[in-house]
C-alpha cells in the first residue's frame, strides 16, 4: 500500500516538474532556494525582488503563505509548498502554482520557513502591490497605510496601475492624492514631478510638507572650487552670519583639509602626558595655573616636535581663503529643489495663517475658562465689593458635587445634567451659610474680609483632602464630548473646549437676564448703589446680600463642573484659578460683566500669544502675563471698562 | 522736654530682656555648648522661629500700622534666602572642586575652576554656564549687599508702580500677591538661573567651617535673635515717631493725611521698602538654618500665613507679631509634627496631621471675627483698656463716624 503510495507521488513530482518548467513560481523560489532557507534579512531582498517582479497572480498568496509562516520545504528535493497541518505529525502540502495538493507528508521529511519579523516586514511591502488591487476594501485601506508608512519608489507603478479600477470612490481620491506625493519623491521624470509639487503646493497636510522637505535639506560641504556636478543650494562666506569663521575652520577640520585647532583640554592632556621631572618644557608644573604659562610650555613641546604645533590665525586665514563652503542639496535636480521650495513657501504662509487661527480659538477657549471660573467672582467681589478668598474653593467643591455625583449615576450624560444643578444647590447653600455667619459682620472691613475668607479656604480645602485624599478624581466627560472638531490638519478645537465656551456664553446671558430683567437683580443694583436708601425702599438688603452672594458661588460651583471634565479634581483645584480669577475682574473692570468679559479675553489671549513666542515654556508665559498686568494697572487702574459716576461708588 | 525712647517704650526693655533670657536659656540648655536638654534640630527650629518672628515685625509695621496688607513679603523672605545661599553654594562647591582638582596632575587654571563649580551646581538643570545673576555669587561682601538690595529694589518699584497708581487695599493685596506669584513661577523655571524647582541645597554646611552643626545651629540662633532685637528696636521707634503717627493716620485714612500734606506715596513707599529689606534679612538667616530654600517656599500661600501669623498675635502692635509668629509656627511644628495625640471619637478618630489646618482656618475666622486684637488683645485685659466696639450701622454719613454698638457703650 505504501508502494503504491510512494508511486503515485512520484508520479506526480514528474508532473509538477514538467510544470515548473514551463514557468511559474516554483523556479523563482529553487533559484534563490538557499537564501530563502537562511532568512535573514540582509540577504533575502534579492528573492522577494524576484517573486514581486514576476507578476504572477499566485505571487501574493505565496508570499502571504510565507509571512503566516505556513511555507514548508520538503526536505528530499528542496520544492517549497504551503503546508496546513493534518492530524498527528503529518502536514498535507499544497502546490503554489496549481492550487493542487500534493499529499501529506510527516512533519520529519519537511521543514518549516520561519522568517523573522525584519523579513515579513519586508514581504509586506512586497505584498503591498498585490494588495492595492485586492477585491476586500480592508486590505487595500491597510496597503495604502503602509506605503504612507513608508514610502518607496518601486511602489509608484502598482500604485498607479490600481487606481483606475479603484471602485471605491473614497480610496480612489486617498489613492490619488498619494500617487501625487509619491510622484513628487521618486518619479524619474523631472517635469512630472515639478508639476505634481506645483499640484500640491495648496495642501495643508503634514504629509505634503513631509514629502517637501526632505527635497530640500542641505548638507554643508567645502572643497578647493565650487564642484559643478552637484544641485548647490548656497555659497557661504566665511566670518558671515550664516557660517561663522570657527564653524568655517570646523568644517575643513572635518574634512581633512586642515589641522585640527589645538583647545584648551587637548594643551591640557598634552602637557600631563609629558611631565618630565617636575617641568614640562622647562616650566614647573605649579607653575601652570594660567593659560600663558600653559601656552609657553606647549609652544615649547611642539618646537620639539612631541606635540602638533598650534594653528595660528594666519593658518586659519589662509585655509579658509583656499577653500570655497557651499550647501548643497540631496536632491541632484535644480527644478525640482526650486519648485519645492517656492511650494513650501505658499504652504508655509497658508500654514501660518491657519495656525493664527488655531491659537485664537485656544485662546477664546482659554478666554472662557477664564470668564467661567471669573463670573462668580465678578458677582460677589464686583457687584457686592465682598473679596471672597475661597472662592476657588467653591470651583473644587462643585467639581468634587460632579465626582460624587457621578459614583452614583453611571451614565455620564445624565450624571452631568444632574451634576450641575447639583453643584449650584451645594455651593448656594454654602455661600449663604457663609455669608450668613462670617462676611455679614465685615461689610466694612474689606481686608478683614479677605483674611476671613482665606481661613475659610484653607480649612475647606484640608476637609476636602481629609475626605477625598490627595490623589487625583477623575470626572468623566459624556461621550459625546470626546474628540475634537477638526477642520484641517492646522486647525482643530475639542468638543468640551467648545462646550465650556457656550456655556460661558449661557452664563453670560443668565447673568444680564437676572441683573437686568428680574426683581432680584433690581433690588440686587439697589443694595449694591445705596443699601440705606434700598432699605427705606423696603428692600431688606441682608437678605439680598445673602442671595446674591449664594448666587456668585452657586455659579462658581457650575463652574467647577465645567472645569473638573477637562482638569484633574483635587483638593488645591482652586489655587490654580483665585489669582486669575481676581485678574480676570480687576483688569477687566469691578462691577461689570462686560468687564470681566474683556479681561477674560485679555487674559486669554494674551497668555496664548505669549506660549505661542515661547512655546516650550508655559511658566513663563504666566510671570511674563502677571508683569504685564501689573504694568496694565498702572494706566487703567479702573480696568478696560470703568465705571463712570455715582455707579463707581466714589 | 523730650522723653527717652526707652523711657516711652518700656515695652521694648521687656521685650529685649525676654529675648536675651531665651536665648542664654536656649545656649545653656543646647548640645553645642550647655547640658545638652534640647537637640539641635530643636534650636534649628527655635532659631527659624526667630527669624519668622522678624519677618512678623515687619509684616506688622507694613499691616498692622500702615494698613498694606501685603501678600508678598515671603517673596522679599525668599529673596533673600537665595541671594545668601548663592554665595553659600558657590563657596561651598568652590571648596570641594578645588579639593578634588589638586589631584590632577596639572594646576587647574581660575577658569577651569569656575567651569567646575558650574557644572557641579547647575548639572541638575542640565548647564553648565553661570547665568548673570551669579555674577558676585563669589564674594560673601556683595551676596550680603545683594541680600538687602535685591528684594528693596524689587519692592521699590513693585510699591512705586504700585502707589502712584493710587491702588489701595484689597487691590494691593491682590497685585502683591500676583506679583508674589509671578516670581515664583519664573524661578520654578530651570532657566531662570536658580536651579529651578531644585532650589538651592546644602546650605547649612557653612563653607570653612569644620566645627558641628550643634555649635553652627547656635551661631546663628544668636544672629537671629541679634537680628529680631534689632529690628524690633527698629520698628518700635519708627512707629514711636512723628513717621510711626504718619503711617497710622495713613491707616486710619488715608485722604485725610494726604489733604494735611503729606506724601502719602513717600510714606508707604519707605515704609513698604523697608519692610521689605527686613524680610530680606530674615530669610537670609532662616535658610541656612532651613538647609534647602526652593520656590515653593515663596509660593502666595506662605505670604498669606504670615498674614495669619500677625492677625493672630494682634496687628498694631510689635509683640503682638512676635507671639504671633512665635505661637502658631511652633505650634503648627508641633501638630503637622504628629507630636500632637490623636483625639478618639469611637467612630472617627481626629488625626492631627490632617485637620491641623481645619482647626487654623476656624480659629482664623474666629479670631478675625470675635477678637481683631488677637492674642495681644490679651494684655490690654491686663492693662484694662478697652477698645471701641467699632460693630453695628454707621450713624454718621461715612465710614469714620461713630458706630451703633460703639456708642451705646
Amino acid at each position: 500500500m505504501l508502494r503504491l503510495f510512494l508511486a503515485g507521488l512520484a508520479i506526480l513530482f514528474a508532473c509538477l516538474n514538467a510544470n515548473a518548467q514551463e514557468g511559474g513560481l516554483q523556479p523563482i523560489l529553487q533559484d534563490h532556494q538557499e537564501i530563502i532557507v537562511k532568512s535573514s534579512r540582509k540577504t533575502i531582498k534579492p528573492a522577494i525582488d524576484a517573486l514581486a517582479a514576476s507578476g504572477l497572480p499566485q505571487a501574493q498568496v505565496m508570499l502571504e503563505t510565507w509571512a503566516a509562516k505556513d511555507m514548508w520545504m520538503r526536505k528530499s528535493d528542496g520544492l517549497f509548498f504551503a503546508g496546513t497541518k493534518a492530524e498527528g505529525r503529518l502536514y498535507e502540502l499544497t502546490d503554489f502554482d496549481t492550487g493542487e495538493v500534493v499529499g501529506t507528508f510527516e512533519k520529519s521529511d519537511l521543514k518549516q520557513l520561519k522568517p523573522n519579523s525584519g523579513v515579513r516586514a519586508m514581504i509586506g511591502t512586497a505584498l503591498v502591490q498585490f494588495q492595492l488591487t485586492d477585491p476586500d476594501r480592508k486590505k487595500r485601506l491597510a496597503a495604502l497605510k503602509s506605503i504612507q508608512r513608508d514610502p518607496e519608489g518601486a511602489l509608484l507603478e502598482p500604485l498607479r496601475a490600481s487606481i483606475e479600477d479603484e471602485p471605491d470612490v473614497d480610496l480612489k481620491v486617498q489613492k490619488q492624492r498619494l500617487e501625487r506625493l509619491l510622484t513628487i519623491g521618486y518619479d524619474e521624470d523631472v517635469v512630472a514631478r515639478v508639476a505634481a509639487i506645483e499640484e500640491m503646493s495648496n495642501d495643508l497636510g503634514v504629509d505634503v510638507r513631509a514629502a517637501l522637505n526632505p527635497l530640500l535639506v542641505t548638507a554643508r560641504k567645502t572643497a578647493a572650487d565650487l564642484p559643478s556636478d552637484v544641485n548647490v543650494a548656497i555659497v557661504l562666506e566665511p566670518g558671515s552670519d550664516a557660517l561663522s569663521r570657527d564653524d568655517a575652520y570646523h568644517l575643513l577640520v572635518a574634512s581633512d583639509l586642515a589641522a585640527s585647532l589645538v583647545l584648551p583640554d587637548d594643551i591640557r592632556l598634552a602637557l600631563a602626558a609629558n611631565i618630565d621631572g617636575g617641568r614640562v618644557g622647562g616650566i614647573p608644573v605649579a607653575q601652570l595655573n594660567n593659560n600663558t604659562a600653559r601656552a609657553q610650555a606647549y609652544s615649547t613641546l611642539a618646537e620639539a616636535g612631541i606635540v602638533p604645533a598650534f594653528v595660528t590665525e594666519a593658518d586659519i586665514d589662509t585655509a579658509l581663503g583656499a577653500h570655497v563652503f557651499f550647501e548643497t542639496y540631496a536632491e541632484p535636480s535644480i527644478e525640482v529643489t526650486a519648485a519645492a521650495e517656492k511650494a513650501l513657501k505658499k504652504i508655509e504662509l497658508k500654514v501660518g495663517l491657519n495656525q493664527t487661527l488655531d491659537l485664537t480659538l485656544d485662546a477664546v477657549s482659554l478666554a472662557s475658562i477664564y470668564f467661567l471660573a471669573a463670573i462668580g467672582l465678578a458677582i460677589t467681589f464686583g457687584v457686592m465689593g465682598v473679596i471672597n478668598m475661597a472662592h476657588g474653593e467653591f470651583i473644587m467643591m462643585g467639581a468634587y458635587t460632579g465626582y460624587v455625583v457621578q459614583q452614583y449615576v453611571p451614565d455620564h450624560t445624565v450624571s452631568i445634567i444632574v451634576a450641575i444643578p447639583m453643584a449650584f444647590a451645594v455651593t448656594f447653600a454654602m455661600g449663604v451659610a457663609m455669608e450668613r455667619l462670617v462676611i455679614r459682620w465685615l461689610y466694612a472691613r474689606p481686608l478683614e474680609t479677605l483674611l476671613a475668607t482665606f481661613g475659610i479656604s484653607i480649612a475647606l480645602q484640608q476637609l476636602a483632602k481629609n475626605i477625598f485624599g490627595t490623589q487625583a478624581r477623575p470626572l468623566t466627560a459624556p461621550g459625546w464630548l470626546d474628540g475634537a472638531w477638526v477642520m484641517n490638519d492646522v486647525v482643530s478645537i475639542s468638543y468640551i473646549r467648545i462646550a465650556i465656551f457656550v456655556l460661558a456664553l449661557i452664563f453670560l446671558g443668565l447673568f444680564l437676564y437676572i441683573m437686568k430683567r428680574t426683581r432680584l437683580g433690581l433690588e440686587m443694583r439697589a443694595v449694591t448703589q445705596n443699601p440705606r436708601m434700598a432699605g427705606s425702599m423696603g428692600i431688606n438688603p441682608g437678605r439680598v446680600n445673602m442671595l446674591t452672594f449664594g448666587l456668585g458661588s452657586g455659579i462658581a460651583g457650575i463652574a467647577g463642573v465645567a472645569i473638573g471634565l477637562f482638569a484633574k479634581v483635587t483638593s488645591d483645584l482652586g489655587n490654580d484659578y483665585i489669582v486669575q480669577s481676581f485678574m480676570t475682574v480687576v483688569v477687566g473692570g469691578v462691577g461689570n460683566i462686560w468687564g470681566a468679559l474683556a479681561g477674560a479675553g485679555m487674559i486669554g489671549f494674551l497668555q496664548k500669544g505669549i506660549e505661542w513666542m515661547n512655546p516650550s515654556n508655559t511658566l513663563a508665559a504666566q510671570t511674563y502675563m502677571i508683569i504685564f498686568i501689573i504694568i496694565f494697572i498702572q494706566f487703567r487702574p479702573r480696568g478696560i471698562i470703568a465705571l463712570k459716576g455715582r455707579a463707581a461708588g466714589d | 522736654m523730650e522723653r527717652s525712647f526707652v523711657a516711652k517704650n518700656p515695652s521694648v526693655l521687656v521685650f529685649l530682656a525676654i529675648l536675651s533670657l531665651f536665648t542664654l536659656g536656649v545656649t545653656v540648655l543646647s548640645e553645642g555648648f550647655g547640658i545638652g536638654v534640647i537637640s539641635t534640630s530643636f534650636v534649628k527650629t527655635l532659631g527659624k522661629t526667630l527669624c519668622l518672628c522678624l519677618i512678623a515685625v515687619a509684616m506688622d509695621l507694613v499691616w498692622g500700622f500702615t494698613g498694606i496688607l501685603s501678600l508678598g513679603h515671603f517673596a522679599f523672605f525668599g529673596l533673600g534666602g537665595y541671594m545668601i545661599g548663592m554665595w553659600l553654594m558657590y563657596e561651598r562647591t568652590r571648596l570641594i572642586v578645588v579639593e578634588s582638582l589638586s589631584q590632577a596632575e596639572i594646576p587647574p587654571t581660575p577658569a577651569e575652576v569656575v567651569d567646575a563649580i558650574g557644572t557641579q551646581i547647575f548639572g541638575v538643570v542640565g548647564s553648565s554656564e553661570f547665568p548673570l545673576i551669579w555674577a558676585f555669587s563669589h564674594s560673601l561682601t556683595l551676596q550680603l549687599i545683594l541680600v538687602v538690595v535685591v528684594p528693596g529694589l524689587l519692592a521699590l518699584i513693585f510699591g512705586w508702580l504700585a502707589f502712584r497708581s493710587r491702588v489701595t487695599g484689597v487691590y494691593l493685596s491682590i497685585l502683591t500677591q500676583a506679583m508674589t506669584l509671578a516670581l515664583a513661577l519664573y524661578l520654578f523655571q530651570n532657566d531662570s538661573g536658580l536651579r529651578g524647582n531644585n532650589g538651592l541645597s546644602g546650605l547649612q554646611n557653612l563653607p570653612g567651617v569644620t566645627v558641628s552643626q550643634d555649635v553652627v545651629s547656635l551661631w546663628f540662633l544668636w544672629a537671629s535673635a541679634l537680628a529680631l532685637g534689632l529690628g524690633y528696636m527698629l520698628a518700635a521707634w519708627i512707629v514711636s515717631g512723628k513717621f510711626g503717627s504718619v503711617l497710622r493716620g495713613i491707616r486710619d485714612n488715608e485722604a485725610r493725611v494726604r489733604f494735611l500734606g503729606y506724601s502719602v506715596e513717600v510714606y508707604k513707599l519707605a515704609v513698604f521698602t523697608l519692610t521689605a529689606c527686613i524680610a530680606a534679612i530674615a530669610g537670609a538667616l532662616y535658610y541656612p538654618q532651613a538647609g534647602i530654600i526652593n520656590p515653593e517656599e515663596m509660593a502666595p500661600i506662605a505670604s498669606i500665613y504670615l498674614a495669619v501669623w500677625v492677625a493672630i498675635g494682634g496687628r498694631g502692635r510689635l509683640y503682638g507679631a512676635v507671639i504671633g509668629a512665635a505661637f502658631v509656627s511652633l505650634l503648627s511644628t508641633w501638630f503637622t509634627g504628629g507630636q500632637a495625640p490623636d483625639i478618639p471619637l469611637g467612630f472617627y478618630t481626629i488625626k492631627w496631621v490632617d485637620w491641623w489646618q481645619v482647626l487654623l482656618g476656624v480659629s482664623f475666622v474666629l479670631v478675625t471675627l470675635f477678637a481683631p486684637q488677637g492674642i495681644g488683645g490679651l494684655f490690654d485685659l491686663y492693662t484694662n483698656q478697652r477698645h471701641p466696639d467699632r460693630h453695628g450701622a454707621n450713624l454718621g454719613p461715612d465710614e469714620g463716624a461713630l458706630r451703633e454698638k460703639e456708642a451705646s457703650l
